[in-house]
Formats: C-alpha cells, structure tokens, sequence
C-alpha cells in the first residue's frame, strides 16, 4: 500500500484524502477520496448543491477542511502559511462560474492583471503574452472591450485566458458551460480540451452537464450526499452497476433521486392544510 | 420573556464579533499599507475618485455654510455692536467645528456609500474571491489604497470647506452686511490661534478620515455578497459613519477645549 501511494505521488497532482466539510449542521462532504493526475481532464459531476464549487475552494485554499487532507503538489494546502499558499495559488487558475471579470478593466487589463501584479516584466512584453493568452480563446479582437459589453460566453473565454496568464500547472473550471448557448458551449468544450493537451496543464471540471463533460474528460468522480458514488472513465460510468450513477449519467427524472423532495403524504397535507385554514378562519 | 434575554445576549456577541472582525481587518489592512509606497499610482487613482469627485459638492456646501454662518452671526453681534468680530466667529466655528464635521459628514454621504458599494459589489460578484484565486490579496490591491486615499483626502477636503466657508462668509459681510473688510479680516488674525484652533482642526479632519474610511472599506468588505447586502453596507456605513463623527467630535472636543 506505501508502495503504491509513493509510486503515485509523482502522477498525482491533487491529492484528497478523506475529506470532511460541513456549513454548520449542513455536511457537505463526509470522507471524500479524490486523485487528480497530472495532464489529465477529471470532472467532478453531482446534482446541484452537492459542494462541487466548495471542493474547489477547499482545493484553494479559500476554506478549510474539518478533517482530511489536501496536497497539491505533495504540499499539504492548508498547512501553507499565507506566502506559501500565495506561491501556490499562482501555479492553479481558477475560472469561476461568473467569470468573475474585473468590471473597471478592459479585457486587455484583467489578463494582463496578474502579470503586472507578478512580475515586474516590461510593459512590451506584457503585450505580447496578453495578445497570446486572447488568441488562445479567440478574442484578440476583444481586447478593448469591457466585461459589461461582452456575452457569456465571451466573458468566461476572457476569464480563462486570465486563469492561464501565469502558465498555471492545473486550471479548474467551476461549471464551465452553464448557462450557454450550444456555440459558445462548443467552443468552451472545445477549448478546454485544447488547452489541456497543448499547454501540459492539468484540468479539473466541476460540472452537472453530463454530455459536454463527459466527452473531454479522461476521469470521472460522481458525488453525491457527501460521498464520491462512482468514478472511472466515462464509459465505465455509463456502464455502472449503480443505479444512481445510471439515473444521473442518463438524466432520468426518477430513480434512486426521487422527484418529489421529502414531504408529508400529499392527501394528508392537503387535508391538513385544508383543517388548520378552518381551524384559523374560526379563530 | 426568555426568548427576549435570548435575543439581546445574540445581538450583542453578533456585535461584538464584528467590532472584533472589524479590528483585525483594520490591522491587518494598516501591515500592508507600508507595501504602497512601491505603487503610488493605486493610491492616487483612489485619491481621484474619493477625494477630487468630493470636491463639488465640498465647494459648494463650504460657501453655503459660510455664508449663511455670516447671516446668522452678523444678526447676533449687531445687537451688541460687534459685527466686526463677525471674521472670527465665522473662522473659530468652521475651523474648530463645521469644517472638520461638515467634512466628515459629506464624505461619508458622497464617497463612503461609494466606497461600500463598490467594494460590496465586487465581493458580490466573486472579483475580490478571484483575487484571492491569482494570488493576489485583496486586503492590500483593494482595499489599502481605498483606505488609504480616504484618510488622506478627508484633512484636503475640509481644508477647502474651512476656507471656501470663510471666503463666503466675507463675501456675504463685506457686500450685502456691510461690514469692514479689514477689520473681519484683521480680528480674524488676532484672535484665530494656529495650535489651538487650526492644528486642532487639523486633527480632528484626521481622526474622522481614518473613521470614515475604515468604516467605509469595513462595512463593504464585510457585506453580504448580495444585493441586499450591500444595500445595507452602504447604509450603514452612511449612519455609522455620521454618528461615530458626532461622537469622537464631540470627545475630542471636550478634551481639546474643554
């Protein structure tokens, strides 16, 4: 077992080790296990509010765990005094859901932004890298613009080429294609591929859309109430023993996830309602 | 009953555990301001939107209230013969008290909700989080040279009232009161001491920047990331900053004066 924890440790960039996080009573993650291999797309997939943006602010840094580990790199994150979790962070980009653009800065500036707050390099030199980083996503042309007057999809193209301004090792994408149309959808799918393979980097995707993430990603984590439920490549997913996993990757509206949330017997509630509202109109 | 003791007992460590917050955040925002000096220019871009987009509303508020102050003053010393010493009641109330006050009172209306908003709303939208993502920390790029450019600007702008005031109120004495030019001017010499009424001036324009500005880049910094919420930071900070003026004005005051 030591054997072959040591043998992974220089494939495995991000390394979870029984992880527990609760927002007050809330549990979120009850002992999740999770290893992100270097240069490899792996998507976290769960329903909605299963803490998939948590995890990726637990992987930052922004949160602390209530027990387990994560290493980035072999580093322990949240045993990183404030400077030495800063030099990490400037190896992991981050695109956030909003894109989360700097409103008072064109796109040219919010790339350019962590370059001039990072290096002290010359201002031609900035140019040069920033029109790279807009050509990557296409959006040389955009530069002049302001978040405001881009769409969407623009805005998170422009956000990933601020996250991948200082060569990141690993980008993680919080659900990247939400909310988009089919062209732009394609494009980001695309594009995150793309990135992956022609830059080294290491991608993890936070995601619910099954089929866009499905189709780019080498490893697949489903979560759900905590637990990681199933994981493999996509097929083996598809594949799965688990009805769960099969009602999730299929997207059918009933299964183990029942549709109805937890609730008293319809009829009962009805007529109880029906009582109390009685019970009030006489008193 | 219980409920009601239960309440009180909430309301008060949730108060207390935002004076706490509130310190730490000062603290922490005062070890990173050295670091500016490297980056003049964040600091004088801040300076540009708190303090030269006050100045409007500084100008005219100051001759305002001086003129008015030459009025009302004017209609008090005649009765005893004094309108010559209009000049120095005109210079000691702006100096020691409405400049400063006044000041403080504008800037928290005009550039401290402007300062909450803006900072609320980019914690709302996750560009303080991203920040924070690049490795970047939003205490010291954000918030130190808002602060900062606050501090700085508050002792300019009531500068510009204190004398704006002044010039109003001459402007008022001199041609529709009818008082002597030289002698408004030649009291206000005599009798306006520079320690003990303009440096004091001078420090309580300081003490309310510092208040004002750290209240301003607090209440954002520490909103809800909400509509709501930072509706309510910029609230406020607009009263808290007003009453916490009023009260160190009036503990300054009492030990400068009194």
């Amino acid at each position: 077992m030591a054997q072959q924890s040591s043998a992974d440790s220089s494939d495995v960039l991000v390394d979870i080790r029984g992880l527990h996080f609760a927002r007050g009573r809330n549990k979120i993650f009850d002992g999740i296990d999770i290893q992100i291999r270097r240069g490899r797309v792996t998507a976290i997939m769960g329903p909605s509010g299963t803490g998939k943006t948590t995890l990726l602010r637990l992987i930052g840094g922004q949160l602390r765990p209530d027990a387990g580990q994560i290493l980035v790199d072999g580093e322990d994150v949240h045993r990183l005094g404030r400077s030495a979790l800063f030099r990490l962070r400037r190896r992991m980009g981050l695109l956030f859901q909003s894109g989360a653009l700097f409103t008072d800065l064109t796109c040219f500036d919010n790339v350019a932004f962590p370059l001039r707050e990072h290096t002290r390099l010359p201002a031609a030199l900035i140019r040069h890298l920033v029109l790279m980083k807009l050509q990557a996503v296409g959006l040389r042309g955009a530069r002049d613009l302001y978040p405001s007057q881009l769409s969407g999809g623009m805005a998170r193209r422009v956000a990933l080429a601020r996250a991948i301004a200082l060569d990141p090792t690993m980008v993680m994408y919080d659900e990247p294609f939400s909310g988009q149309d089919p062209i732009s959808m394609g494009a980001l799918v695309q594009l995150i591929r793309l990135l992956n393979d022609a830059l080294g980097l290491t991608s993890v995707i936070v995601s619910h859309d099954v089929e866009e993430t499905a189709a780019i990603s080498d490893t697949i984590y489903v979560i759900s109430e905590g637990k990681v439920v199933g994981s493999g490549d996509p097929q083996s997913l598809r594949d799965t023993e688990s009805e769960w996993v099969r009602q999730f990757m299929g997207g059918l509206a009933d299964g183990p996830v029942p549709f109805h949330y937890p609730a008293a017997p319809y009829e009962t509630d009805l007529l109880g309602e029906a009582g109390s509202a009685r019970a009030e109109g006489r008193g | 009953m219980l409920e009601w003791i239960r309440d009180i007992g909430a309301r008060s460590i949730d108060s207390l555990g935002t004076l706490g917050r509130a310190f730490l955040f000062l603290l922490r925002v005062l070890i990173g301001l050295p670091a500016l000096v490297l980056r003049p220019g964040l600091v004088i871009r801040e300076i540009f939107s708190v303090g030269v987009l006050s100045l409007l509303i500084i100008v005219v508020s100051g001759l305002f209230v001086g003129m008015v102050l030459g009025l009302q003053g004017y209609n008090t010393l005649v009765d005893f013969g004094a309108e010559e010493s209009l000049g120095v009641l005109v210079a000691l109330s702006l100096v020691r008290e409405l400049g400063p006050v006044v000041t403080a009172l504008l800037f928290a209306g005009r550039a401290g909700s402007a300062l909450s908003a803006e900072i609320g709303l980019m914690k709302a939208t996750e560009q303080l989080s991203s920040m924070e993502m690049m490795a970047v920390d939003p205490e010291r790029r954000v918030i130190g040279p808002r602060f900062l450019a606050g501090f700085l600007s508050m002792p300019l702008l009531a500068a510009i009232f204190t004398f704006l005031g002044i010039v109003g109120a001459y402007l008022i004495a001199t041609g529709l009161l009818g008082v002597d030019g030289g002698a408004f001017w030649s009291q206000m010499q005599n009798k306006v001491d520079f320690y003990d009424d303009v440096l004091n001036g001078i420090i309580k324009s300081l003490v309310f920047g510092f208040v004002a500005s750290w209240i301003a880049v607090f209440e954002g910094y520490d909103c809800m990331p909400t509509s709501e919420g930072v509706s309510r930071a910029t609230t406020r900070t607009v009263v808290y900053t007003s009453l916490a003026v009023l009260g160190l004005d009036f503990i300054l005051t009492a030990l400068m004066f009194g």
